[in-house]
This record gives structure tokens, C-alpha cells and sequence, in this order.
């Protein structure tokens, strides 16, 4: 699925306004390891929020500390203005889908999803109507007998979602809810997971290490590493304006160059001076430059382009070529629709709008462990 | 915060492990390096009698015969029962639980039943003896005595050396078998080379559950062997309950306890180096 | 072909020398004649004086009232100790899986003479309540054992998940852990019933004079020599034994898995 067509799904996207959940200065730390390090983040109601990250990064942990199941070392949660922290994860008005879902395997798909309402002593009937009405909208009608064991991947996840939702939290947590499904499913279930989101209008705090999950499904995305909050924005302005190295690295493919900002509007790397967009740096200031791969542009003509290279790797991507492209300093990675055959020397343009200028930051960083 | 606190659980059955599993073995141990009247702590002190003792011949015999008994019949077990649980790994499906059950209920009868099942049989005119007459070869006059033993102590731990080769066996993935035979692979190398290798963790867990009843019997010996043939189960009883000397029936336990640990070290040693189990067989 | 026939009549071979023993039992327990060779007719005398016999009804109502009471209660604490070792850190984990695994990996005889030792130690006189707590302390450690597993295999995130749900503590305990480890708290409870009715070493150390149970009168009397009534008496263990295996097995296809 690309990413217009959500992006459509997305446009009758409820107003978001009140503040519902804020993190404040929270600190988790296991032992020694400091997991989450005073991150302060405001959720709006109906906001689809995607926590993004490596492995390690912290956020689980502060999904986990929002569910309540991990306490916070300092800081503060609050929900709709109330401190959250000491509330048991039992009475918080939040519901989770855990990893690989977590299904009680001795109840049938019925009482999964009737396990929250039971809990609240809602009465039979009413339960019955909450519980068809979930499965319909998860498209599980006529498995309620079912055993959970013996329903797919796939299947499984809707019933985690539906046990979730029929609660009616004001907040659905999501810790990498679609991290056990093949490709394909993957992205069914993404536009499936849009839909409810919408239909049901609740917040969802979305965790995943998928930086194109995240680009397609968010309204925000939270970029995290090693417990500190790198970028929170739209998923348009965390891909073309990366904040710094890491983010730019780890969404998408880029070109990263380490460069001098001149002036205003003036970077040079590699002898060569370009313009940008970018301002408010000292002069001379050493600065990180990237360059999406398909906002190079190739001319035939090596002469016609302001950086002249040699087409080394051509691979095929379905609907572009990727190509590196060495030329005297560095290698380039460029995604065309058009080939250019290996060995042919080509020039390279970019558009000044196309370079994204950084703040020099304490790169590069190491994938840990996850706590998980 | 909740995790630490499930923990707590636990507390009250670390205590009971404290009271009933910690302190009488320390008890043991404790006896074991004493001598004196065992109700009056005051008179105890610190000894090596009780092991000096076991150096005494008569009883490194006992421990010599407990020792060889034990290794016979579980090599013999062994032997026996490797062909019966590869036999019940290729059966159908369909027949194999039948052939395990059959295997299962004479465990699940009192292990007493079934040893006092073979003293009348084995008796001077029992059904054996009268059968061997009946076809003319001489009578078998091994109860009491080792060789009764031994057979009691093989019909006894047959079955705990078969179910888990079996269950090793079981698990070994048909294709691994088709691809040696493949390469090139004969039965025999087949066998050889890949299936008895693969199964040396069961082989290794028989041999260990086989091997540590049959030590320790004071039973089998007590109903089949007649008092002839003492073995290290029966000294221990004695000092425990007739001789009323609990620091050599203690010095007795730990010397069991170090064979079998030592026993147990060799085997795990074994499971490392499987081209040694090989040549057993 | 030959293969196979060498097959039937080895495993022939093998269950005859299985069974062999155990159906000479049978039938000679409707023996007339006393001797241990000789068929005197049939007879259901020794089943008659069996019933008759004060001492093996008092032994029977000792063997079974002490697997029931050992079962229970080593169920239930073995079960509450697994979920507390479960969520220990690894080094007491560690050290209390360790212990606890002692009485599965040494020999009886030396469980029993430690608990006897214990007992006279701390001036306990030997009888029922000793025997009692030797069954309860080799019993717990198989329930530990079966219990662990399910704990293990269980989704580390389904207490969570109940929790999320609303439930209470409590109430996620009693309504999703305790049923997800069912299974496993089935088959400790099975392991401890069956040792603990087929128990004879440890019994026989800690039991004393004054409490009797079937294993050790059957040792009793067969060290004062064969007599018809054990056969009659073997017998019908062995047919309660049979009907119990039925029963589990067509309950349970995969019977095996908890006996073994």
C-alpha cells in the first residue's frame, strides 16, 4: 500500500485538540542502563502517535510505563490533566495489544474479547451485543467458538484488537502489533488498523521499528534512540527534515555528507559550494548534509551537473533503479525510474530545496539489546 | 514493582527447602564426621572412624558388588532395550502408544509386587524351575543370590531405559536419516554415524535412571539376593535401622551420594564424546 | 519380511519377560493349592481372607488417605512456590532450583535416612504425621517441575494483558494463570499421587511402627515368604492400575506425555 492512498484514508481525520496524555521528565532505568531518559511528550486526543525506533531505544519501556506496566524511576504521567503514576495498570482507562498478542489460550475468541467487560460485571446481554459488535468490526463474525490456538496470525491480531477495544479505552497501546505477520498482511492490517482508528476516534500510541510503518500510519512520529527523544513531527517532516544524523539514517535510505555551512543558504562539502534553505548557523559552522536518494538528479552530460561521477551498481527495485554513482570524493546512492548502464559517467544535480542541512550530532549511534 | 513481589511467593517453600531438603542432609554429613551417642549432641565428636570403617574389606566388597551389579544390569538394560525403543520409533503411529502403554503399566505396578512376582517364580520349585524340568534342562538355582539380583534389577529399570532413548529417538527428523542414506550411507554407517550419535542424550538419561535405583536397592537384594549378597542400600539400612550406627550408615550415604555424582560426571562426559558410546554397543 | 519377523518375535520375547511374572501372579491368586508350582483349582479364598485381613485394610487406608493428602497440599504449594520461582531473579532462581531438585536426583534411601535422621533429631516420634511430610517434601519438587514449563511457555505478556483488561490481580491469578498452567498443575498433581501410593523407601524409613502403609506390609510379608494372599492383593492393584491408564488414556491422547 503506498503511502498516498492512507494519506487519503487519513484526510477525515477527527480535529485534534485536547491534551490527553503528557509525559514529563520520565526516567526509567534497569540496573545501571538508563532505558528512557527524562522524555517529555504531549498526546492529543484521536492523535495516532508512533513511537519509532531501533531496538533498544527505550520505546517499549515507555509504552510499558503508560500501560502501566513498568514503574517510572522520575517523571510524570498525566492523563487528561490527572497524575497517573501510582494508578494500578488494572484501573488505568488505557488497553493494550501486547506483542505476538497475548491471548488467553484455554478461553475460545469469544471470551477473549469478553474477558474485560466480564471483569467490570456487565450484564450477559450486554456483553453479547459489545462482543458480536467487536468481531463484526474485526471482521471475525462466526468464530466466536473458535479456539484461539487455531486461528492465523492474522486472525489472532484482530482478536487482540477487538479485546482491546470493546473496553472502550480512551487510549489503544499498540507495541509492534504487526511485527509477527508476513509482508502483505502487514499492510492490510495497517490501512485495517487506520480504519478503526478513525471509526472508533480514540487515541492510539502506536510502537514499531518500521520506519515505513510509522511514515504511513502516523499522524505524529516520535523518532526515539537510546532513550532519548530524537524528532517528534509529522511523518512528512521527519523524512525531509531529519533533525539530525540518526534520524535522516534511520528513515530511509540517504546520503549523509559531512560539510561547512558557509553562511545562510551557502553549504560546501567536498570543494564544492551549494545552495540550500537552511539558515542559522554560525559561519563555518561543520554540519551534516543529507541527500535523499531520489532527489539526485542525473544528466547524460557529465559537464551539465554539479557533481560529476561513475555509475558503479545498478540494481533493479521494481519501480525504480537504484544506482551508486562514486565520484571523485564519495559514493552517491540515487533511485531513478531511468537506468543508466554501470561504467557510464553521468553529472548529478540537486535541487537547493532537496539538501537537508544538520546540526553536527553525537553520531553514530549502536544498536542495543531490547529489553524485551 | 508487581514482579519482585511474585516473587515473595516463593519465600515459605525456600524455608520448607531449608528444614527438609538442607538441613537433614547436613544432618548427614554431619554424622558422618562424629562418633558418640547420637541423642546427646554434647557427647559428639568430630571423627573419621566412620569412614576408616568403610575401608574395612567386608564392606568395600558390599560397595564393589553394589557397583558392579549396578553397571551389569544397566548394561544389559541397555543392550535390551536400544533394539526395543528403535523397533517402537519406526512402528505406525497408530500401534505406538499401544506398544508405549505396554511398557508403561508394569511400571505403574508396586515396584515390591513386581520383585516379589519373580521370588515365586524363581523359587526352588517354582514356575521356571519346573518348566526347565519339564524340558529336561537343569534347574536354575539362582535365588538367592546375585544372579537374581541382577535379573531383578533388569526387570525392575528395563523400562526407564527405554522410554527416554525412545523419546530421543522419536525426535530425530526422518530427513537427517534419508539424507545420510543419500550420501551414501548404508544402514550400518546410517546407524552408526547418525542415529546412534543423535541419540546419546537418551541413551545417557537411561543410563543415569537405570543406573541410580539399581545402586541404591536395598529392596531387590533384601527379597532376591536372601542376605547373601549385601549391597550398599542394604548396609545403610542396617546401620539406620538394626545397628543403630548412624555415623557409618551416614558416612555410607555420602560415599553413595559421591559415587553416583561421580557416576553422573562420567556420563555427562560421555554425552560430549559420542564416538566412545559407540563401540559399546 | 525376515526383518520384520525377527522384529515380532524379539519384542515377543521382551513383553513376555515383561509380563511374564505379572500374570503367574494373576492366575495363581485363584490357586487352591498353597505351593508356589502346582495348580490346585480355583479358588477366590485368598480374596476373601484379603478382605478379611485388618492389617492390609488399615495399610490401604493409610497409602491412600497419605497420596491424597500429599497430593493436595504439594499441588498447591508446589504450585504458588513455581510462580514465585518464576518471577525470582536468576541467581536465586537458580539456587532454589537447585535445591529443589535433591530429592528427584538423589537416591531414596538417602532422602529417607536424612528425614529419619531429622525427624529423631528434633525428638518427632516416627508414625503418620512423619510419613506424611516425607511424601509432601519428594512430592513437591515434581509439581515445581511440571508447573515450571507452563510458566515458561506461557506468553510472558498474558498476566499483562489481564491486568490491561481491568482484572485484579487476583482476579487475572485465578482467571488466566491459574487455568493457562492447568495442564501442568494436572500432571504434578498425577506424578505426586502415583509416587506417593507406590512409595516404599521413604515410607519405610519414616513411617515408624505405629503407621503402616501397603508398600511396606507387602515388603513385610514377602521377607517372611510367598503367601496367596499378596497374589490376590497384586492382582487387583494391577487391575486398578490398568483401569486408571485407560481412563487417563482415552481422556488424554497424549497420555503418555504425563506419565513419562
Amino acid at each position: 500500500m503506498d503511502i498516498n492512498t492512507t494519506k487519503l484514508l487519513k484526510q477525515g481525520t477527527i480535529k485534534m485538540s485536547k491534551n490527553l496524555i503528557e509525559l514529563r521528565n520520565l526516567t526509567k532505568r534497569y540496573n545501571d542502563m538508563t532505558a528512557v531518559d527524562s522524555i517529555n511528550l504531549t498526546i492529543k486526543e484521536n492523535e495516532f502517535v508512533t513511537l519509532l525506533g531501533p531496538s533498544g531505544c527505550g520505546k517499549t519501556t515507555t509504552l510499558r510505563m503508560i500501560g502501566g506496566f513498568e514503574d517510572p524511576d522520575e517523571g510524570e504521567i498525566l492523563f487528561e490533566g490527572k497524575l497517573l503514576n501510582n494508578v494500578p495498570a488494572y484501573k488505568r482507562n488505557v488497553n493494550t495489544v501486547f506483542q505476538r498478542y497475548a491471548l488467553f489460550t484455554h478461553m475460545n475468541v469469544y471470551e477473549n474479547v469478553a474477558f474485560g467487560l466480564r471483569v467490570k460485571k456487565v450484564s450477559n446481554s450486554e456483553i453479547d451485543r459489545r462482543v458480536k459488535r467487536m468481531l463484526k468490526m474485526v471482521d471475525l463474525e462466526g468464530f466466536e467458538k473458535r479456539n484461539v490456538d487455531s486461528l492465523s496470525g492474522g486472525q489472532q491480531q484482530r482478536v487482540a484488537i477487538a479485546r482491546a477495544l470493546v473496553n472502550e479505552p480512551k487510549v489503544l497501546l499498540l507495541d509492534e502489533p504487526l511485527g509477527a505477520l508476513d509482508l502483505k498482511l502487514r499492510k492490510e492490517m495497517q490501512i485495517e488498523l487506520l480504519d478503526m482508528q478513525r471509526s472508533v476516534g480514540i487515541t492510539f500510541i502506536y510502537v514499531t521499528h518500521d520506519q515505513e510503518e510509522a511514515l504511513t500510519m502516523s499522524d505524529t512520529v516520535v523518532v526515539m534512540n537510546k532513550g532519548v527523544i530524537q524528532q517528534i513531527g509529522t511523518p512528512q517532516d521527519i523524512y525531509n527534515e531529519p533533525i539530525n544524523r540518526f534520524v535522516a539514517d534511520f528513515i530511509g535510505e540517504s546520503n549523509i555528507i559531512e560539510g561547512v555551512m558557509l553562511e545562510d543558504y551557502k553549504v560546501s562539502f567536498d570543494g564544492l559550494v551549494l545552495d540550500c534553505v537552511d539558515k542559522g548557523f554560525a559561519p563555518n559552522e561543520p554540519v551534516d548534509i543529507v541527500i535523499r536518494p531520489e532527489d539526485i538528479r542525473i544528466v547524460v552530460n557529465p559537464d551539465e551537473g554539479m557533481i560529476k561521477g561513475t555509475v558503479t551498481s545498478v540494481v533493479f527495485k521494481g519501480v525504480h533503479y537504484e544506482m551508486i554513482i562514486e565520484s571523485d570524493t564519495r559514493e552517491y546512492l540515487v533511485q531513478r525510474t531511468m537506468m543508466f548502464p554501470e561504467g557510464s559517467v553521468v553529472g548529478m544535480n540537486v535541487q537547493p530545496a532537496d539538501i537537508q542541512v544538520m546540526k553536527r550530532g553525537d553520531m553514530p549511534c549502536s544498536v542495543e539489546e531490547e529489553e524485551e | 514493582m508487581q514482579r519482585r513481589g511474585r516473587g515473595r511467593i516463593a519465600y515459605p517453600y525456600t524455608v520448607w527447602m531449608a528444614i527438609f531438603i538442607v538441613i537433614p542432609l547436613f544432618l548427614i554429613l554431619f554424622y558422618s564426621f562424629t562418633e558418640g551417642d547420637i541423642h546427646n549432641i554434647k557427647d559428639l565428636k568430630f571423627s573419621l572412624n566412620s569412614y576408616k570403617k568403610v575401608l574395612e574389606p567386608i564392606y568395600l566388597k558390599v560397595i564393589g558388588n553394589s557397583f558392579v551389579l549396578a553397571s551389569i544390569s544397566t548394561l544389559i538394560c541397555l543392550i535390551i532395550g536400544y533394539p526395543v525403543a528403535m523397533i517402537i520409533a519406526n512402528t505406525d503411529v497408530k500401534y505406538r502408544n499401544l506398544l508405549l502403554m505396554l511398557f508403561i503399566v508394569p511400571i505403574w505396578m508396586n515396584f515390591l509386587l513386581r520383585t516379589y512376582a519373580w521370588m515365586s517364580l524363581l523359587s526352588p520349585n517354582g514356575l521356571v524351575n519346573r518348566f526347565l524340568l519339564w524340558v529336561g534342562l537343569p534347574k536354575l538355582e539362582i535365588m538367592p543370590g546375585k544372579g537374581a539380583v541382577l535379573l531383578g534389577m533388569v526387570y525392575n529399570f528395563l523400562p526407564f531405559m527405554i522410554l527416554p532413548i525412545y523419546t530421543v529417538l522419536s525426535k530425530i527428523d526422518k530427513h537427517v536419516i534419508e539424507a545420510a542414506n543419500d550420501l551414501g550411507g548404508n544402514s550400518v554407517i546410517t546407524f552408526m554415524r547418525v542415529i546412534l550419535p543423535l541419540s546419546i542424550p537418551g541413551i545417557v538419561s537411561g543410563i543415569t535412571m537405570v543406573f541410580l535405583p539399581a545402586v541404591s536397592t536395598f529392596v531387590i537384594s533384601g527379597l532376591l539376593g536372601g542376605g547373601k549378597t549385601p549391597l550398599i542400600g542394604d548396609l545403610i539400612e542396617q546401620q539406620f535401622l538394626s545397628s543403630r550406627n548412624w555415623h557409618f550408615g551416614s558416612s555410607l550415604s555420602i560415599i553413595l551420594m559421591v559415587m553416583i555424582l561421580i557416576s553422573m560426571a562420567v556420563m555427562s562426559r560421555i554425552d560430549n564424546s559420542p564416538e566412545e558410546e559407540g563401540r559399546k554397543i | 519380511m525376515m526383518q520384520k519377523a525377527i522384529k515380532r518375535i524379539y519384542m515377543s520375547i521382551v513383553f513376555l519377560f515383561l509380563y511374564a511374572p505379572i500374570i503367574v501372579l494373576i492366575v495363581f491368586s485363584f490357586n487352591k493349592s498353597k505351593s508356589r508350582g502346582q495348580w490346585g483349582g480355583f479358588t477366590f479364598d485368598w480374596y476373601i481372607d484379603l478382605f478379611k485381613d485388618r492389617q492390609i485394610r488399615e495399610a490401604l487406608y493409610f497409602t491412600i488417605l497419605i497420596a491424597v493428602i500429599s497430593t493436595l497440599v504439594s499441588t498447591i504449594v508446589g504450585t504458588i512456590a513455581a510462580l514465585g520461582i518464576s518471577n525470582m531473579t536468576k541467581l536465586g532462581r537458580t539456587i532454589v532450583l537447585n535445591i529443589n531438585s535433591l530429592p528427584v536426583l538423589n537416591p531414596d534411601i538417602v532422602t529417607g535416612v536424612a528425614l529419619m535422621t531429622l525427624f529423631i533429631s528434633m525428638r518427632i516420634e516416627l508414625g503418620f504425621v512423619t510419613m506424611l511430610i516425607a511424601h509432601i517434601v519428594f512430592s513437591i519438587p515434581y509439581v515445581i517441575l511440571a508447573v515450571l514449563p507452563k510458566l515458561r511457555q506461557m506468553n510472558k505478556h498474558t498476566a499483562e494483558a489481564a491486568l490491561d483488561l481491568g482484572a485484579t490481580p487476583a482476579y487475572a491469578m485465578r482467571k488466566v494463570i491459574i487455568p493457562e498452567i492447568m495442564p501442568g498443575i494436572i500432571s504434578g498433581a498425577l506424578i505426586a499421587f502415583t509416587l506417593s501410593i507406590d512409595d516404599f523407601v521413604i515410607s519405610f524409613f519414616t513411617a515408624g511402627t505405629s503407621a503402616t502403609n501397603l508398600s511396606i506390609l507387602i515388603y513385610s510379608m514377602a521377607k517372611r515368604g510367598v503367601k496367596p494372599t499378596i497374589n490376590a492383593l497384586s492382582t487387583l492393584m494391577f487391575l486398578v492400575v490398568l483401569i486408571l491408564m485407560i481412563i487417563i488414556n482415552k481422556k488424554n491422547d497424549k497420555g503418555e506425555d504425563i506419565i513419562i
